[in-house]
């Protein structure tokens, strides 16, 4: 067995689980739960292990480096995270209904990971820029915060999905958490976000002081990630001192995670910068 | 941010008719004018406004190529777009003047917001949450009254009831008793913090500007400087010693990529050596404040050739391609005649030696590689290189270390901000006129609400098993 075998089978794993939690949702299925969840936690174990071999190959391959260092890897990352923040969630906040909204997007990231015909899947070594310590913590901050926006977005997918369908008489979101309690969850997980989105912003600032001598400089990604930084202050602040919660605050975590999705994918897609070894 | 303001609706109220409280006087119009300016700049919406407006403003720069010439924007936009970029400074716009107006408009808006807000959070961290009445008490959000027997309330040791909350503090008055667990009233001062380390970001960035500068060099191997090029005008800098770039090295893994640029520099003060470091792209040297990094390279159609002849001292010479070089001292003439590589890098050189009147030797040279080559019954240790410049950012920074700093206290403050409450519960016991006594549970929070009601549930649960087990 490979790391590339292993993250396969997560890719699959990962949709089969999704399925299983969409299922749950559908069918109101409550005895369904623990199964889904004891897959999804398999899935996560599949996908460290893969992880964890990718970075031991590397070792032997004489590289011996991180398996962060790509669009792939950062993209299996991603996943990684999202996962462990779901299961975080599900378990602190007991509600396993969340998992039909945040799984798939895991799915998605390991399939957009293995099957995009532009990502390079091998191992290589490092550039010059890339061999720095602050990579790890630069690229594991970053990634814990998107992963959490990720989680809000689907909270928020999920809140509106559940306000609309209280509305009629036989409702398919009894599973779900109560409309308060989901919102309370999204403004969490955002916070949560915006911490580590802040601390991937200032790993990222420094490292590039010592790379560059400069810890700005307004290059496309740094000013997206700000641009989204701003975003999800500006949200915070209106929920505060506007009161916008509810739908409200669940749209601007769609827009919010769109604004991540550029940060992450759409720069390194559409425009150039110094960021441009993540694009492959 | 403004969590206080929304929490005690008391507060706004009380800095709305501000005016006439802190005014005496008639209400002159300048007067009116600064205090209208005061609430305008102390406004959330200004906040949210001149962020949206940083953020919007912001991708243009991102969709526009920054810091090109005039006729690259002509080409790719047109005359007319060119005009207007070239106007409205679009080309360095995260340097232009609208683009600093509007931070300076969020730095002030965060100023006096601060200001404005922060008399109110002092209030309330330094209030005594123990003058309070039951009526108060009875009117909160988190609250359960439970009437028990006098004795059964003497019998209950309240500290230790509230022990797992903190510890309590006690007051006594007429009607009975009250305890007060006061956890995290700090806390309020988080958003303070971020909103400070925001500023000290601004000044650090500021200082680095006014005080320090951005250069870079272009410096040949085996050449030295005493300065060089600003990045905004190249515009030369002196740096008051002088830096040699002893050599340039890049290193390649078996896949052809890059692994590694490596500079080996010299810092030469008054003559002599003083420091010498070799660098690469993340490890940088720094002399006297000044940091320099290793940031591009360029071949030449030149090459280094190093001899020494055996027993003796070696000499470095540059030499053109396919020029002839001579060492008169020891009679050697020698030169590269033919190169081998791939675009402008020299893979291997093809050395033509000649010592004294014996034999020319011509060899095949990998880049850098040393070989000893015998001619006219002398070893000589040969090595040939191609020559390269090292690209150097260099950069002088003495605000860095502060928006370090500032970065440290948004990070800490967020946390303060986001993840410590203000909490406080009370347990007042009053004595009724039939004997027994009446105790009120209340609690707030200025956060995390939902999560502070299910700890209060709990508390009040404990309470009333407790009361029910031993009444």
């Amino acid at each position: 067995m490979d790391s590339a075998q292993l993250l396969g089978i997560t890719t699959f794993t990962y949709l089969f689980s999704s399925l299983l939690y969409v299922f749950l949702l559908v069918f109101k299925t409550q005895r369904l739960a623990r199964v889904a969840t004891g897959f999804t936690a398999v899935a996560l174990a599949v996908q460290t292990i893969g992880l964890i071999l990718r970075w031991v190959e590397s070792y032997q391959m004489g590289i011996g480096r991180a398996p962060l260092t790509n669009m792939y890897e950062s993209l299996v990352f991603f996943a990684w995270s999202i996962i462990v923040l779901y299961l975080y969630v599900e378990r602190k906040f007991a509600t396993r209904a969340i998992g039909p909204f945040a799984v798939p997007l895991a799915f998605l990231a390991m399939a957009y990971a293995s099957f995009a015909g532009s990502i390079d899947k091998s191992i290589s070594p490092l550039v010059p820029a890339l061999q720095s310590n602050w990579l790890v913590a630069h690229v594991v901050t970053c990634f814990i915060g998107y992963a959490a926006f990720a989680i809000a977005a689907a909270l928020g997918l999920m809140y509106l999905f559940k306000t609309r369908d209280q509305a009629k008489t036989a409702a398919r979101t009894t599973l779900l958490p109560p409309l308060p309690t989901l919102d309370d969850l999204i403004h969490k997980t955002m916070i949560f976000g915006f911490i580590w989105l802040s601390v991937g912003i200032i790993t990222g600032a420094i490292w590039a002081n010592s790379a560059w001598g400069t810890y700005w400089s307004w290059d496309p990604k740094e000013t997206w990630s700000l641009i989204t930084w701003f975003f999800y202050a500006i949200t915070l602040h209106a929920r505060y001192t506007r009161g916008w919660n509810g739908n409200r605050l669940a749209v601007l975590a769609l827009c919010g995670f769109a604004s991540v999705l550029f940060t992450y994918l759409g720069v390194n897609l559409l425009l150039s910068g110094l960021h441009s070894y993540g694009a492959s | 941010m403004f969590i206080n303001t929304l929490l005690c609706p008391w507060a706004v109220a009380r800095r709305h008719c501000r005016p006439t409280l802190s005014n005496p006087f008639p209400p002159f119009a300048f007067m009116k004018l600064v205090q209208q300016m005061w609430t305008f700049f102390a406004s959330v919406q200004l906040a949210i406004f001149s962020l949206c407006c940083i953020a919007l403003t912001s991708i243009i720069g991102t969709v526009v190529p920054q810091g090109e010439t005039h006729a690259e924007y002509v080409a790719r936009f047109g005359e007319k777009t060119a005009t207007f970029f070239h106007i409205l400074d679009i080309p360095r716009m995260y340097s232009s003047w609208w683009f600093y107006g509007l931070l300076t408009v969020l730095a002030i808006n965060l100023v006096v917001c601060s200001i404005d807000r922060f008399p109110t959070a002092w209030r309330l961290i330094r209030a005594d949450s123990l003058d309070i009445s039951p009526a108060r008490l009875a009117a909160m959000a988190n609250v359960r009254r439970f009437v028990i027997k006098a004795p059964l309330a003497a019998a209950i040791d309240w500290q230790q009831f509230l022990r797992p909350l903190g510890r309590a503090q006690q007051a006594s008055n007429a009607h009975g008793s009250l305890f007060l667990v006061d956890r995290g009233r700090y806390s309020r001062l988080g958003v303070y913090l971020v909103h400070l380390s925001i500023l000290v970001i601004f000044i650090g960035a500021g200082i680095g500007q006014l005080f320090g500068f951005k250069g870079s060099v272009m410096l040949p191997e085996q050449k030295e400087t005493d300065q060089v090029f600003a990045a905004a005008d190249s515009a030369p800098i002196p740096l008051g010693f002088t830096v040699r770039c002893q050599s340039f090295t890049i290193a390649y893994y078996d896949s052809g990529m890059v692994k590694e640029y490596r500079s080996h520099l010299t810092i030469v003060e008054e003559g002599r050596e003083v420091l010498s470091k070799d660098i690469v792209v993340n490890s940088p040297l720094q002399y006297k404040g000044i940091t320099f990094y290793q940031s591009s390279y360029k071949p030449h159609p030149e090459f280094i050739v190093d001899i020494t002849p055996a027993g003796s001292a070696p000499k470095l010479f540059t030499l053109p391609f396919q020029e002839e070089r001579v060492w008169e001292e020891r009679g050697l003439r020698f030169g590269v005649i033919n190169a081998e590589g791939s675009g402008q890098r020299a893979v291997r050189a093809k050395l033509w030696f000649k010592a004294g009147d014996g034999e020319a030797v011509t060899r095949w040279l990998a880049d850098n590689e040393s070989v000893t080559v015998s001619a006219d019954g002398k070893d000589y240790a040969i090595r040939v290189k191609q020559l390269y410049s090292t690209g150097l950012q260099v950069a002088r920074d003495p605000g860095v270390w502060i928006v370090y700093g500032g970065c440290l206290l948004l990070v800490f403050g967020l946390y303060v901000a986001f993840f410590l409450a203000h909490r406080r519960f009370w347990l007042s016991l009053g004595r009724e006129d039939n004997g027994c006594v009446a105790i009120i549970l209340a609690g707030a929070t200025n956060k995390n609400k939902l999560a502070f009601a299910r700890t209060f549930e709990q508390l009040a649960e404990d309470l009333q098993r407790r009361t029910e087990s031993e009444g």
